[in-house]
């Protein structure tokens, strides 16, 4: 099967951020990147799906300045097949701008599938996916925790709800986001990783669609107060529950 | 709980800006091993070992492996981290391609060691001994061992040991008693007790290859009549899968003060059968092949551990609120300051940093000569790089063991009370890292190694394999804006050179002395070579930062305060040391038993 993976390159999550002097970004120096973790679920499902099959291709698309290449080269050495790069001096906040690059690099490529993460890790939008979808006229699942495309022609999907789940079925091609729960991305593998460097990885420029939302102003969530000791054993109790009900107004 | 990150900026910055990546693609072979080849196999280990490896030290360290019945039981989790590591590929990183291995260079092997001995060292004792006999197998076995064995072994699907310790002989592997009596159809019959076995029963693997020293029947006595063999668990069917159980059996596993998760052995080998592994009575030439890397390992283990414990103090500090600072309060908003305030706490911090990213380098470095060895095209060079790590694997064994138990102890001090108790991790990693200063020779034996064996081989050209670019070092940067550092370090180098010259003297004239003087002289060698390494790092960091180092800045800074640190605050101990040596051994000798 032709399947395409978006994939984002974002910050590590597990970071004491820092708001950077523009006040609409994170202070970059010293982060960590990787490949967004439900990105990482997207590539696995795509390569079970092809493990499964025998045969077919897998793309793996990013947009962004060329430290993106990093992050499609973590995808090659999972297995993905071969990888282009939209090329842009930034990864611009309006999910819709780069729906339309996305979509233009897609057109063409006659893909069965193209797999989104449910979400990037770092802006959780969760609108790129299902915006592509509709600017090539696919049908689109989201949020997808189980994923079933083995005769070929339809999808059949099982999404997640509170205390329920349900099963969506749609004609290929079609756009599905993926959420965690298909399959735990597996590592990539020195095999992997020296094979990655002999597999395609092409640079084109983004046609990026207009930017009409940016960031105005980003803040970073107040330190938390410093704790507070009522007293020991059982005689702080009372004290303890009457300030979770009248301060903090948990109980 | 504790946390690990691989630093992979500083493993970077000794990779590619201190030693040079690039040397390791000028090697034939390592075409491939281009920067970025580097960066992303670098990135690969250290999510496994932070994701896989780190999360079940805790576990591995409160279940332990267990025995029932001569059934080894590794810890929860353990089965499935062994599966993803093979499938990474990470056993044969550095493996002969012609068995399946990447061919990578040895270099990275020893960024990997460090990697896994700093997430979870009970862990790293089973791939570790598998390489270990992969190494001895393939520089010494013949092609049907090799082919029936060793791709095996690269892949990780079967597990390796070496065998070597009896009750009775510990250090001293020529008075062995375990026998291989020849079964007539060019294999033999294996029987004796097998003591301290690493990983000797488990069941992460389908089946072990047990390497085991023994005695033919026409031995001569001592090391020369001492032979290796190779005795599988189970016997290989036709088609390379685990058949006949051989007679090789668990009686027992060790209850030890760490490194629970790694289940230490009593083998009894009872008739079982086994292949001569290399020529008869040449079996300590191939085991040499298994102790040299092994007790760089372990070196490696002491580093590792330094590294997570120091991670850990070092968050501790900045969060630890407790008394104010010194010259008033740094954070007046909170009721207390941060203990990273505190001149001793720092001191604390500062020695384990130092020590870190100083072993590192000078690690990196021996990896790379080892590489040099295996694949440069000059023998001339290939010899020079022979030489030094012969004479830096003792130095590198001992030194990084002691300083890195003392350093997880200054890991657990930083904590306080929290350090002593269990959740907190800091006191597992004291425990697990005292081993490393006993397997593999003692530290004693290594200080021994390197004075009675080392300094007098050939005629002191190892010696000079050192001491002379250390000289030119310290010349070159003489003049100019580190010549402050350079002046320290050829300090330590003169007393290191003293040290050598009174040990050769009076060495020779009652070898009680070389003795009496071996591991202040081992450790002093340690300081000055890591010294050494600092230097090389200061002169690069200073190089950026005249460059405009941007956003870097800090790190580069950091690397030039720590190298002021090492040389004006640790590097002195040499003094003191030296010190000691000079006084002679007249009063460790001067007493009779009875009268301690």
């Amino acid at each position: 099967m032709k399947i395409a993976v978006a994939i984002k390159r974002v910050p590590d999550m597990d970071t004491r951020f820092k708001i950077a002097p523009s006040g609409t970004a994170v202070d970059e120096t010293g982060l960590k990147f990787d490949m967004s973790d439900f990105d990482g679920y997207a590539a696995e499902a795509a390569l079970q799906i092809n493990e499964k099959q025998g045969g077919g291709e897998i793309t793996a698309i990013s947009l962004g300045p060329d430290v993106v290449q990093e992050t499609l080269r973590k995808a090659l050495s999972m297995g993905l097949d071969k990888a282009v790069q939209l090329k842009a001096d930034a990864v611009p906040f309006d999910g819709y701008a780069i729906a339309e690059a996305l979509a233009a690099e897609l057109k063409g490529g006659s893909y069965d599938l193209i797999l989104f993460g449910r979400m990037a890790i770092d802006s959780s939008n969760q609108s790129v996916g299902p915006m592509v979808a509709e600017l090539l006229g696919l049908p689109c699942i989201s949020a997808v925790s189980q994923l079933d495309v083995s005769d070929g022609k339809t999808v059949k999907a099982r999404r997640e709800l509170e205390g329920a789940y349900e099963e969506v079925t749609c004609p290929l091609p079609a756009v599905v986001t993926i959420d965690e729960g298909v399959a735990r991305p597996r590592y990539p593998s020195l095999k992997g990783i020296m094979a990655a460097k002999k597999k395609p990885l092409e640079v084109k420029p983004a046609q990026l669609g207009p930017v009409t939302a940016t960031v105005a102003k980003m803040e970073l969530p107040p330190e938390r107060a410093a704790g507070r000791i009522l007293g020991e054993n059982a005689d702080a109790v009372p004290e303890l529950v009457r300030l979770l009900q009248t301060e903090a107004k948990v109980l | 709980m504790p946390a690990y990150r691989a630093p992979l900026d500083d493993i970077r910055f000794v990779l590619h800006d201190v030693l040079g990546t690039e040397q390791l693609r000028a090697l034939p072979g390592y075409e491939e091993v281009t920067p970025d080849l580097v960066d992303t196999v670098l990135d690969g280990m250290a999510q496994v070992c932070e994701e896989v490896l780190f999360p079940l030290n805790q576990v591995g360290d409160q279940v332990g492996s267990t025995v029932a019945d001569g059934v080894v039981t590794t810890p929860p989790g353990f089965k499935e981290a062994y599966a993803t590591f093979c499938e990474a590929g990470f056993p044969g990183l550095s493996c002969d391609p012609a068995y399946g291995g990447q061919g990578l260079p040895l270099t990275l092997r020893a960024v990997l060691d460090e990697m896994v001995c700093s997430t979870n060292l009970s862990f790293g004792m089973f791939p570790g001994l598998t390489y270990g006999a992969y190494e001895a197998l393939h520089a010494y076995g013949s092609d049907e061992l090799k082919d029936a064995y060793l791709a095996k072994l690269v892949s990780g699907e079967w597990a390796g040991t070496m065998c070597l310790t009896e009750p009775h002989a510990g250090t001293d592997l020529g008075i062995i008693t375990t026998k291989a009596v020849p079964a007539g159809d060019g294999a033999y019959h294996v029987t004796g007790s097998k003591i301290f076995i690493t990983a000797g029963e488990h069941d992460l693997t389908p089946n072990i290859v047990h390497l085991v020293l023994a005695k033919l029947p026409d031995a001569p006595p001592g090391t020369k009549g001492i032979s290796l063999l190779l005795v599988p668990k189970y016997l290989p069917t036709e088609d390379g899968r685990p058949g006949t159980r051989n007679g090789v059996t668990c009686v027992g596993v060790e209850h030890k003060m760490g490194i629970k998760a790694s289940p230490t052995c009593q083998l009894q080998f009872d008739n079982a059968k086994g292949w001569l592994v290399g020529e008869p009575h040449k079996g300590l030439r191939a085991m040499f092949i298994m102790m040299n890397g092994a007790r760089l390992n372990v070196g490696m283990q002491g580093l590792g551990l330094s590294v997570t414990s120091y991670q850990n103090a070092l968050q501790y500090a900045k969060d630890r609120l407790q008394m104010r600072a010194l010259k008033g309060a740094a954070r007046p908003d909170q009721p207390a300051d941060p203990i990273i305030v505190h001149p001793d706490v720092r001191r604390g911090l500062m020695t384990m940093k130092s020590f870190n990213e100083g072993a590192r380098a000078l690690a990196y470095h021996v990896g790379m000569e080892m590489d040099v060895i295996l694949h440069h095209p000059d023998p001339a060079r290939r010899q020079e790089a022979e030489d030094l790590v012969a004479l830096l694997t003792p130095v590198v064994k001992a030194f990084f063991t002691d300083v890195g138990f003392e350093s997880a102890n200054i890991g657990l001090q930083t904590y306080g009370g929290h350090g002593y108790i269990r959740e907190y991790g800091m006191e597992q990693y004291v425990r697990d890292s005292r081993i490393a200063q006993i397997y593999e020779g003692t530290n004693g034996v290594q200080a021994m190694d390197l004075v009675g064996r080392k300094l007098p081989a050939e005629m002191g050209r190892l010696l000079r394999r050192f001491f002379q670019p250390t000289h030119e070092l310290i010349e070159r940067e003489s003049q100019g804006d580190l010549k402050d550092l350079a002046e320290a370090l050829g300090q330590g180098f003169r007393r290191l050179q003293q040290g050598t010259q009174l040990i050769l003297a009076k060495g020779m004239r009652d070898p009680n002395e070389a003795g009496a003087a071996a591991s202040e002289y081992l450790r002093i060698f340690g300081l000055v070579a890591v010294g050494a390494m600092w230097l090389r790092m200061a002169r690069v960091a200073q190089d950026k930062l005249a460059a405009g180092a941007g956003p870097k800045e800090a790190f580069y800074r950091s690397k030039v305060v720590t190298a002021k640190f090492w040389m004006t605050r640790i590097l002195p101990q040499a003094h003191g040391l030296m010190a000691s040596i000079a006084a002679g051994g007249e009063t460790i000798m001067a007493l009779e038993p009875d009268a301690f």
